[in-house]
């Protein structure tokens, strides 16, 4: 009898496919499986390109391979003059996806705002909890506990979110992933059933495509939704093809079996780049790869010092040999790409004979210290091992002996937040929501020692330079702030900036209007595909 | 019969304690909190930490973890994965089919063509034929399988273009899974053109995973028809003036055949082994890949709980294989 009911499914999807079929499909080689379908809790990149861009939206969202933030279910918003109430006002009319397991009774509005928030936020909430060992932990890392105070639905198509001291980056905040606005009349429909569980695993949102079919680890289907607010898609159909292993996501792009892809391998690009069908498109990552010396052990503890290693080390080799052609020399800690750069700031010298005497200048012989190396790759910084036998050897040069150590990847971070960490710690960061907030305060303010500021680093005036910007709404203002921070920063030299990696997104020709995002997400809204 | 199968069943409870002992004790041992992977970049408050801890009973002393593990996997609980929240039981039913799927084949492959061989080997020993042959299995048997499968893929799939790259089936058929096998449902839905495109899929995966098992039948059934041909009984055979291919077929194959079905029982175990290189490679939605996947986010539950249910599979086959081989050879019953 189940094999029956399957086969009479099944052949009523086959139906519905055969019809879909005719459509315009998009497919894209995606680099890992979703965790799963409910961006609250999720961390990864590609969890979000399966869910928050596909399936969601935010009240504010970020413009199309830009790090600005544009209006989206909410049409404008107010900033009172105290910077303590942020008013939104919501788009009026935004349909909620109507799918085999739910079909909404109502639009889209305020009760929907709150619940998304508090859900993450609220630990009396059944939804908390609602997976066994959840976290919130974009909520949490965003320090939204610590700004909000409340969020009120003052009537149907307004939202007010009140704040426990005035914060610049929070308009930012809302616009990324875990932001996304969920329905509430879902959830109260899944606790009635007492299914909460399917919450994350069959999703409902207003976004641009919805959900219809997920393969564990093969493939995931959408379809785009007919009364989307902002109108339907170009494309019918997009279909995520998980493949892990990037030699073969080329190799299938090449085949024809997927339209676009992600991450090729370095030893690829040439290769794709020379195709006649194919288009590698390539843009700056928002990211910093960086090498952080403890900042309280001797002889670390002596700016000279820090900067003789700098100057020590030859970048451009290493970009050169590391990030091989995928790599940028970072003299701040901030990408180009993002306002409020600094410009002005110099280069970092690669002069090994000056390096030479300021170690003697500051009575160092005979150095032997640590070195730390990533055990993985990661965009901005794809082979840490290779980047320490360049700086051993460097090093080596003025008469300092490092020895390189690694470990586990998670065991790697925590013993590099010990205050009494020995070495210099390779690291690195990929920006949540381009504000410099998000990479200063993150990575260099006081209240990160023992969490990421890896340099145990706290500078009086730069630490009041960025919590200044923090409640500064005045852009202007905040770049005039944060370009005076770069200074201290590299004055200070907490830490070696090393470089910015580039990021290529190869697909066929017939892939029209794709927008490389900054923020290194995957978004096909608005893409179409030539037939 | 039945006593023999007893006595086999009883072995497997003291493997499996052992087994699910190494399983999680190994887990522990590698470096890295399951915690803090799943955290991912922000990390977690120390407040949460602990909570979590507690939830997961990371905090109780290790036998006990293990005892309460033991405890739910005889009821059948095999655990939730920490990254996707689900049964551990059920992401393994979702992806086995494929698994076996692929082995099934693969092993297909290796007996279809390595038994052949080895036989045709044997019996013109010496010839360029069995040198030739035995030359490619020594070859087959120390080929790197990621390095191999790249090579087909970028010869057959990105050079000739005969092959599909990766994959299960063309993304242009859309068909809920009723057992999980694609060649079994796709036939159930009566889709024909759904069929031939999973049946293409296979053929690079299998090739790939069935390399080294066909070199290993390939050469044990050599040997053994060596030792079976220059036998009392086969030249009786042939001195009764019986066919070349009725002594070979008929008298020598059958007993040669004892050694060769104890490999191919201990080739499942290779193969699941093989299966998660190529599983990678091929993006062959398994176990092997999903392990692989969970071993890099240190969860835990998954591979514990993998690892265990792989390991009874393994067990089952090797019963199965045990009892084959009572079936052939009615000697082994009575030892």
């Amino acid at each position: 009898m189940k094999l029956m009911k399957s086969l009479f499914a099944a052949t009523a999807i086959v139906a519905l496919a055969a019809g879909a079929a005719q459509g315009k499909q998009l497919v894209y080689c995606s680099e890992a499986s979703p965790a799963h379908f409910d961006p609250g809790p999720l961390t990864g990149g590609n969890d979000f390109d399966a869910t928050s861009h596909a399936i969601y939206n935010r009240l504010v969202e970020f413009v199309p391979g830009g790090t600005e933030v544009a209006p989206a279910l909410a049409e404008s918003w107010e900033i009172s003059e105290d910077g303590l109430e942020i008013t939104f006002k919501l788009r009026p009319g935004v349909k909620w996806h109507t799918t085999p397991y739910f079909t909404p009774t109502r639009d889209f509005n305020a009760e929907d705002v709150v619940f998304s928030f508090e859900r993450q936020w609220k630990e009396d909430s059944v939804w908390y909890n609602y997976l066994e060992g959840m976290t919130w932990d974009y909520f949490q890392g965003m320090d939204m506990p610590k700004y909000l105070k409340e969020i009120v639905a003052v009537d149907d198509l307004t939202v007010k979110f009140v704040l426990t001291e005035p914060n610049a980056p929070m308009i930012a905040n809302l616009a990324m992933d875990f932001a996304s606005i969920v329905s509430k009349e879902y959830a109260d429909k899944l606790e009635a059933d007492g299914n909460l569980a399917a919450f994350s695993t069959q999703p409902v949102g207003t976004g641009p495509f919805m959900f219809v079919d997920y393969q564990l680890d093969t493939v995931i289907r959408y379809q785009a939704f007919a009364d989307y607010w902002d109108g339907k898609q170009p494309i019918d159909d997009l279909v995520f093809a998980i493949t892990t292993d990037p030699s073969v996501r080329a190799q299938r792009l090449l085949a024809g079996e997927c339209d676009i892809m992600p991450y090729p391998a370095p030893a690829d690009i040439a290769q794709l780049q020379n195709d006649p069908n194919l288009t590698v498109m390539e843009q700056e990552g928002l990211n910093i790869g960086y090498m952080s010396y403890n900042v309280t052990e001797p002889p670390f503890d002596n700016v000279n010092v820090r900067k003789a290693l700098t100057m020590a080390i030859d970048k451009a080799a290493i970009i050169e040999a590391v990030y091989q052609g995928a790599g940028q020399d970072a003299k701040n800690l901030i990408p180009p790409t993002m306002w409020s750069y600094n410009d002005a700031i110099p280069a970092d010298e690669y002069n090994p004979e000056e390096a030479k005497r300021l170690l003697e200048e500051a009575g160092v012989t005979d150095l032997t210290t640590d070195l730390w190396a990533m055990p993985v790759s990661r965009p901005y910084n794809p082979n840490a091992q290779r980047v320490a036998e360049l700086i051993q050897s460097d090093w080596a040069a003025v008469g300092v002996n490092a020895n390189i150590v690694s470990y586990e990847w998670t065991e790697y971070r925590e013993r590099g937040k010990q205050e009494d960490r020995k070495g210099p710690f390779q690291i690195g960061w990929t920006g949540d929501n381009g504000d410099p907030d998000n990479f200063f305060a993150t990575l260099f303010s006081c209240s990160a020692i023992g969490v990421s500021n890896y340099s145990m680093w706290c500078n009086d005036e730069f630490e009041a330079l960025i919590q200044e910007a923090k409640t500064t709404s005045d852009q202007e203002k905040r770049a005039e702030l944060y370009t005076k921070a770069q200074e201290i920063f590299k004055a200070e030299e907490p830490a070696m900036t090393l470089a910015h990696s580039r990021v290529f997104m190869p697909m066929k020709k017939t892939v029209l209007n794709y927008k490389m995002s900054p923020l290194g997400n995957h978004s096909f809204k608005g893409v179409d595909i030539q037939e | 019969m039945l006593n023999f199968i007893l006595r086999r069943l009883a072995l497997i409870v003291p493997t499996v304690i052992g087994i699910s002992l190494c399983a999680f004790f190994f887990v522990r041992v590698l470096p890295g909190d399951p915690i803090l992977a799943m955290a991912g970049q922000h990390g977690v408050t120390p407040e949460r930490y602990e909570i979590l801890r507690e939830q997961f009973g990371y905090n109780l002393p290790i036998w006990q973890q293990y005892l309460d593990y033991l405890g739910n996997v005889l009821q059948g609980n095999f655990g939730v994965s920490l990254s996707t929240k689900r049964p551990v039981l059920t992401e393994f039913m979702a992806l086995f089919p494929a698994t076996i799927e692929l082995a099934l084949v693969a092993m297909l492959f290796a007996v279809a063509v390595g038994i052949p061989a080895g036989i045709f080997a044997a019996v013109k020993r010496g010839s360029w034929f069995d040198q030739f042959t035995m030359g490619v299995a020594l070859t087959g048997y120390s080929m790197p399988i990621f390095w191999w499968g790249l090579l087909l893929i970028i010869f057959f799939s990105g050079y000739l273009g005969w092959t599909p790259v990766s994959g299960r089936i063309s993304l242009t058929f859309f068909l809920r899974p009723i057992t999980g096998f694609m060649l079994v449902d796709t036939l159930l839905y009566g889709n024909w053109p759904a069929f031939v495109s999973a049946l293409r899929h296979l053929i690079l995966p299998a090739i790939v995973l069935g390399t080294i098992p066909l070199a290993v039948i390939a050469r044990q059934t050599r040997s053994a028809m060596l030792e079976v041909l220059g036998e009392d009984y086969v030249r009786t055979a042939r001195a009764k003036g019986l066919s070349p291919r009725r002594v070979v077929n008929v008298h020598a194959l059958r007993n040669a055949l004892i050694p060769v079905v104890t490999t191919i029982g201990l080739q499942v175990g290779l193969l699941l082994g093989g299966a998660i290189l190529t599983e990678t490679i091929f993006s062959w939605p398994g176990i092997g890949k999903w392990m692989i996947d969970s071993i890099s986010k240190r969860d835990y539950v998954v591979v514990q709980s993998g690892l265990l249910l792989i390991a009874l599979i393994v067990m089952a086959v090797n019963l199965l294989v045990d009892v084959l081989y009572a079936v052939i050879n009615p000697r082994i019953r009575v030892k």
